[in-house]
């Protein structure tokens, strides 16, 4: 396989908290443009995991490779910036931000204005001119001299927010604060913050949790959305009609370790799968 | 009697609001002809007579120019409580420190003493302030929570301790004298009293507030300026959760040492105008209950808000003042109010922590919807 097809590679990663082996030698890549799912039962190591690949947590032993990069070591920032972008089990918003602020957050992530630049208005970038008004001797004046780009920046990071807000399908509630939406709501505005940061690799830690078949049904709708951009997903989730019915490939994590890797028909049928879910003992199996 | 307060309380926020929803839907011309006719006011308000609001038993000008200096560390702490999130209590080092740099290199007296003029020695205080605030941020912001507050509590203390043992240095609770100030004398025609002497000398304070009142408008412009940037966004979502900001690609640690950067330029600056208005500085100025008054300003006003904490600036300094204005004599003792002052402020600090943590003014958000009414259940 050549490097370009592999995104991100999580190679032979272990974790230790004191006693517990959270993660005990996990193996496993994630292909450009794919929709990879990452299940097992409670406990597994599954958000462990996603946190390992987020820089949250060093890992024992083994490291994280993506796309071509090694992760593990590097700031939390820094990776994201490298293009992986995550949302949270439990929810983890702004909460006294307003839903658009909460996306603006995401896509400073790709923004340069400090201190100086904010409060001098420096440096200036070319103006581009569809952004200007139709006339006037603003429109003059940014054109002679251009604008700063902390501007530029604010007015393109605005319209791609809203854009994001509109894309998950919670325009209506820009203004409101992220903690007086909806459950659901909320949900959607950690997709649409974590699609801000312009990721390659998005991950979600069961964005469906809690939702109604309705619901589910949409957001199914919206990860096909988002891989057609031209992401790649990584989908925790529990509910097994939803991850057979969107994802390419699945990785079964249980007690920390992989028991199972492949297309959801394999893994549906794999006794190793069958006995984590039913409860069965493995040599019973 | 609980319920009947916070019904009230509700209705002087409703209140607020309106008037914040009207002003935001004027014309920017009128806002902007607002906005200068209340600067224009505020110049002249040494010399307006408001029946009540004047004090009487100390020159108003002084109280106002109090004030003032006050409103202006409110913006600095503002910056470092309020937007980043980060519980400084010993803001006060930062004030002695720029007040104590313009002490030292402007002072004769001193041992280091330079011929700088005061408009020199006032960027070198910021400067050393501003060091000052990296070198405490650098090893502590890395750390979360209650611990920064225990190092700025023992910071403020190390600078007062400093101040008062390093006799060599800074000749103790004795102090420095002869702190240089501005220069400039008075014109004709203003006050026949003040003609040609220094403006900022000890005659009158007019001077000095007016130069505090440019200094506090410049300050709030820049720090809003810098809020409603990415820097004050990430400020915001390190206070919220710092964890995810950082997974979103926020930069926590550096965007709080800018944090405490500004913070404690802001303060050296203040301290440096108070050191060349008092002319005199001791150990003594730099008491901790200084320092909990500052934190106490930002909390009480509306942390997080310029409007909140300049009104909390204002009611922690000004009202002193104003209550010394009513002596009640019992048995021909003279009880001053002023004496109450800190039992006054704990009553208070009680009370509105209680009704509204977020303080009397908090920022506001508009919401386009109504809260959810019951949030669905969140499952584990
Ligand atoms: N910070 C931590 N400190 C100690 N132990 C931890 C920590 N985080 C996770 N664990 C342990 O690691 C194991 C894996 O937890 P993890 O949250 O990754 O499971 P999960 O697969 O996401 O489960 P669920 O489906 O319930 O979300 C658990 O035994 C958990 O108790
Ligand atoms: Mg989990």
């Amino acid at each position: 396989m050549t490097m370009s097809d592999t995104l991100l590679k999580v190679d032979n990663v272990t974790l230790r908290f004191g006693g517990v082996t959270a993660l005990d030698g996990v193996d496993f890549e994630v292909r450009r443009g794919e929709i990879l799912g990452l299940i097992g039962p409670n406990g597994a190591g599954k958000t462990t995991c996603f946190n390992v690949m987020t820089g949250v947590f060093k890992p024992t032993a083994g490291e994280v490779t993506f796309d071509g990069e090694r992760v593990s070591g590097r700031a939390k920032y820094a990776i994201t910036r490298l293009g992986i972008a995550r949302t949270f089990q439990n929810i983890r918003l702004f909460p006294e931000m307003t839903a658009l602020e909460n996306v603006l957050v995401g896509t400073d992530a790709r923004h340069k204005t400090s201190v100086v630049g904010a409060l001098f208005r420096l440096p200036r970038v070319k103006a581009e001119a569809h952004t200007l008004p139709e006339s006037g001797w603003r429109r003059t004046f940014a054109l002679t001299f251009g604008v700063s780009r902390h501007i530029a920046e604010e007015r393109a990071a605005r319209a791609k927010a809203l854009d994001l807000l509109s894309f998950v399908g919670i325009e209506g509630h820009a203004d409101a604060q992220a903690k007086n939406l909806s459950y659901g709501d909320q949900r959607r505005l950690e997709i649409a913050r974590a699609l801000a940061t312009e990721p390659k690799l998005l991950c979600l830690d069961e964005p469906a949790a809690g939702f109604n078949p309705a619901e589910k049904a949409r957001l199914l709708e919206l990860i096909r959305k988002i891989r057609d951009l031209g992401l790649t997903v990584l989908l925790i989730e529990h509910d097994m009609r939803l991850v057979m019915g969107v994802t390419d490939r699945l990785v079964v994590l249980e007690f920390g370790k992989k028991i199972a890797e492949g297309s959801p028909a394999e893994v549906r049928e794999n006794p190793k799968v069958i006995a984590a879910y039913l409860g069965v003992p493995q040599d019973a199996a | 009697m609980m319920s009947k307060l916070r019904a009230l309380d509700n209705r002087r926020l409703g209140f607020l609001s309106g008037i914040g929803d009207r002003w935001h839907a004027l014309p920017k011309p009128w806002r902007i002809a607002f906005g200068l006719a209340f600067v224009v006011f505020l110049f002249a308000l040494p010399r307006i007579n408001i029946p009540f609001f004047r004090t009487v038993e100390t020159d108003f000008t002084t109280v106002l120019w109090t004030v003032a200096i006050y409103v202006l560390v409110a913006v600095g702490l503002n910056v470092v409580i309020g937007l980043a999130g980060l519980l400084d209590l010993g803001y006060i080092g930062f004030f002695a420190v720029g007040a104590y740099s313009v002490a030292l290199f402007g002072s004769p007296q001193s041992v280091l003493a330079t011929k700088y003029p005061w408009l020199v020695c006032v960027p070198i205080a910021i400067a050393l302030t501003m060091l000052s605030g990296v070198l405490l941020g650098w090893p502590t912001l890395r750390v979360r929570g209650d611990y920064l507050a225990i190092v700025t509590l023992g910071f403020g203390e190390l600078i007062r301790l400093i101040a008062e043992k390093g006799d060599a240095l800074t000749n103790g609770p004795r102090g420095i004298a002869e702190i240089p100030y501005p220069p400039g004398k008075w014109p004709a025609g203003v006050n026949s009293e003040w003609t040609g002497l220094d403006m900022f000398g000890p005659v009158t304070s007019l001077g000095w507030y007016w130069l505090t009142l440019v200094l506090v408008i410049v300050c709030m412009w820049a720090a809003r300026r810098i809020e409603h940037s990415r820097v004050g966004r990430a400020w915001l979502a390190i206070r919220e959760d710092e964890d995810a900001a950082e997974i979103m690609g926020v930069q926590a640690f550096r965007f709080k040492l800018w944090a405490f950067a500004i913070g404690a330029a802001l303060g050296g600056l203040s301290g440096a105008i108070f050191a060349g208005k008092q002319n005199f500085m001791s150990s003594g100025s730099f008491e901790l209950m200084t320092s909990i008054l500052f934190v106490a300003m930002v909390v009480i006003g509306g942390s997080g808000n310029l409007a909140g904490v300049t009104l909390g600036a204002i009611l922690v300094w000004y009202l002193p003042f104003k209550l010394q204005d009513f002596n009640i004599t019992i048995d021909g003792e003279r009880i001053n109010f002023t004496e109450y002052r800190l039992l006054l402020f704990g009553l208070a600090l009680i009370v509105i922590m209680t009704f509204r943590p977020q303080g009397l003014l908090p920022k506001r958000y508009r919401s386009s919807q109504p809260p959810a009414a019951a949030k669905e259940e969140v499952p584990v």
